[in-house]
């Protein structure tokens, strides 16, 4: 009996073999909600970064004869007033929201967890650090924003064009004024990983600092950077659609999702497609990202992983 | 008590110094020309006098501290002198933060446009707290329930959509469909009767709703994560053993105990949603504090967006201290760091 059993055990063991991240993903799958945002938000890059392709109207093509149109199967989202076809519009603005929305989530994600490991890791930094993190809470973002690109958006488009000088802008200044929570976040688990056997083994057998660092403290905070990083991909296209919507975001002639939903605010009473599609594409995508966050979240905490 | 406000004072006063300067400072080195709108014709020894009527002869330095004396000293004596009849020192002379676009002090036109964002913006956030802490309790007790299910959901929607999207359907729906509320926020309309009341009440319900179901669904959430980490605590088994009802026990001791981090979130959130009332009062055209910011920016009047700028982050720096405060007297714990 127990020598036919233990054959049979081994290999259920070497089939089950689970790793952390076999147990997370297996966690993760378990989120209805997640999974939903995960084929939404890759349904919706797909979209916009391969749709182009298939929907190939120009979208700055103007087209007077064919104006504030309904859905006709040349222009399945119809028209606006100067006859651009809405659907190219929505594809184009997406590849900018969504690169905006990523670059500056790495941005922000880099910067917060460079300043929390710094703090948590080397208590002299840890005051002035945190000091500069409270500052960076304290400020009035959204004005400060607005005031920001008002007044360095001419020169940048004088430095490198009236496109790339404002998406920079944009990304850039979005990115240093939402890394804070990351960092918070990141010291705080830094403090506690920082004072573990292993990396205090690490240190006794004379590991330099920075291979410490890179080595045995940024894999075990891994969970909380990736939380923040879906945070701050929605965080990002929001503040990006807010600062087009309030006209100070991207120009006219060059659409993102912000700026299509505030083009369309104008014409609400003619078209009101052309505010609905918009808008429903940022809320979508923020939504299925905040659910890949929640999702995330609950794989990543191991008091609720196999439940 | 008093020892742990006065040490918690003491930090906000050089924050907010240092954000004085870094909004001072952002204003001042931008590449940026009071009389560049000015026709080409204008010589330019004029401009130079032009710059100079509005301040900017000096170095930045003493511009700085100008203007704070301006902010802290000099505007606060001025209301105390216009509002209340108490004068100190010389009112008449008084140098003043002036907007460069209308010539007038900067403080008066906040005073004129303060009402209507209180309005609006308080008004939503109390309906946001009322509804949010009943759906919070219920979701959180029932977890797992139908409710719950349909809450999380909903205040997750809430929470996701951006209000300008919110605000957008809503007047897509309300007032050009179903033509039930006014699309445009009437500034002059003075309430002095009943029908002139009824119509206010119209104007502000879109406004008011949208950015209440936006802080609601905030609010909900944490309430429902408060509620849920003390609901396993053992007073609570210790309450129920007693032999308490289960009302007694949810809305006595368990709520008393939930309520402290929420308190303080409903207070650290009062300045975000000035800053978000920017958005919904652009959406609304809402004559508040946000569209003079943003008239503000748009006609690169200095002057008036520093001190709103700033304002708005006294507002953050006062409310921040506030809550820590309110979070000490709550829980006594936290006043021995």
């Amino acid at each position: 009996m127990t020598e036919n059993s233990t054959p049979a055990e081994t290999v259920e063991s070497v089939t089950q073999h689970r790793s952390l991240w076999g147990d997370v993903w297996r966690q993760f799958r378990k989120h209805k909600g997640a999974m939903t945002g995960v084929i939404v938000f890759i349904f919706i890059t797909l979209m916009v970064s391969i749709g182009p392709l298939i929907h190939d109207i120009e979208p700055s093509a103007i087209n007077f004869s064919e104006r504030n149109l309904g859905p006709t199967l040349a222009h399945p989202l119809g028209t606006d007033n100067i006859g651009h076809d809405t659907l190219a519009q929505i594809l184009a603005g997406g590849q900018v929201s969504l690169a905006v929305g990523f670059l500056a989530m790495l941005i922000a994600l880099f910067l917060g967890t460079f300043v929390g490991v710094l703090a948590g890791f080397f208590k002299s930094l840890d005051g002035p650090l945190m000091r500069l993190t409270d500052l960076f809470l304290a400020l009035p973002i959204l004005p400060l924003l607005l005031v920001i690109i008002l007044l360095f958006r001419d020169t940048l488009r004088r430095l490198y064009g009236p496109e790339a000088g404002i998406f920079l802008l944009i990304v850039f200044i979005i990115g240093i004024t939402s890394w804070m929570h990351t960092a918070r976040i990141v010291r705080g688990d830094v403090l506690g990983i920082k004072e573990r056997e292993f990396v205090i083994a690490a240190h006794s057998i004379g590991t330099k600092k920075r291979r410490i660092i890179f080595r045995h403290i940024l894999p075990n905070i891994l969970s909380p950077i990736m939380v923040s990083a879906t945070l701050g991909i929605a965080n990002a296209i929001i503040t990006e659609s807010a600062l087009s919507f309030l006209g100070l975001g991207f120009p006219p002639d060059f659409p993102t999702w912000g700026r299509l939903l505030y083009d369309g605010a104008n014409f609400i009473q003619i078209t009101p497609s052309r505010a609905i599609w918009p808008g429903l594409f940022i809320a979508l995508t923020v939504l299925s990202v905040n659910y890949i966050g929640d999702g995330l979240r609950d794989a990543l905490d191991p008091r609720l992983r196999g439940r | 008590m008093i020892q742990f406000i006065i040490r918690r004072i003491l930090i906000a006063i050089p924050t907010l110094l240092v954000i004085s300067f870094i909004i001072f400072a952002i204003l001042d080195l931008a590449p940026n020309d009071p009389t560049g709108n000015l026709p080409m014709t204008v010589p330019a020894e004029v401009r130079e006098k032009i710059r100079e009527s509005l301040g900017l002869g000096q170095p930045m330095h003493v511009r700085f501290g100008k203007w704070l004396v301006q902010f802290f000293v000099n505007e606060p004596l001025n209301i105390l002198h216009d509002g209340f009849g108490i004068t100190i020192g010389d009112a008449e002379n008084r140098t003043r933060i002036l907007s460069w676009a209308t010539r007038s002090p900067v403080v008066d036109l906040i005073i004129q446009r303060t009402p209507q964002t209180l309005w609006v913006v308080g008004l939503s956030y109390l309906f946001g707290i009322l509804i949010a802490i009943p759906i919070g309790i219920i979701s959180a007790y029932k977890q797992y329930s139908w409710f719950d299910q349909v809450g999380t959901f909903v205040t997750m929607v809430g929470f996701s959509v951006p209000t300008f999207f919110t605000g957008m359907l809503a007047i897509i729906l309300f007032s050009v469909q179903l033509k039930w509320f006014p699309m445009i926020y009437d500034t002059t309309l003075e309430v002095n009767s009943w029908d002139n009341f009824v119509l206010q009440v119209k104007q502000m319900f879109m406004p008011v709703a949208v950015l209440a179901l936006y802080n609601a669904s905030q609010l909900s959430r944490f309430m429902r994560a408060s509620i849920l980490d003390n609901l396993n605590l053992d007073y609570v088994r210790t309450a129920r053993s007693k032999g308490r009802s289960e009302q007694v026990v949810l809305l006595i001791h368990v709520l008393r105990n939930s309520l402290i981090p929420v308190v303080t979130l409903i207070a650290l959130g009062i300045p975000t949603i000035f800053s978000g009332a920017i958005i919904t009062e652009q959406i609304f055209r809402v004559n508040g504090l946000g569209q003079l910011l943003i008239i503000g920016i748009e006609s690169a009047d200095i002057p008036l967006v520093q001190t709103l700028t700033f304002l708005f982050a006294v507002l953050i720096v006062l409310f921040n201290l506030i809550a820590d405060v309110i979070y000490g007297i709550l829980d006594p714990r936290i006043r021995y760091d």
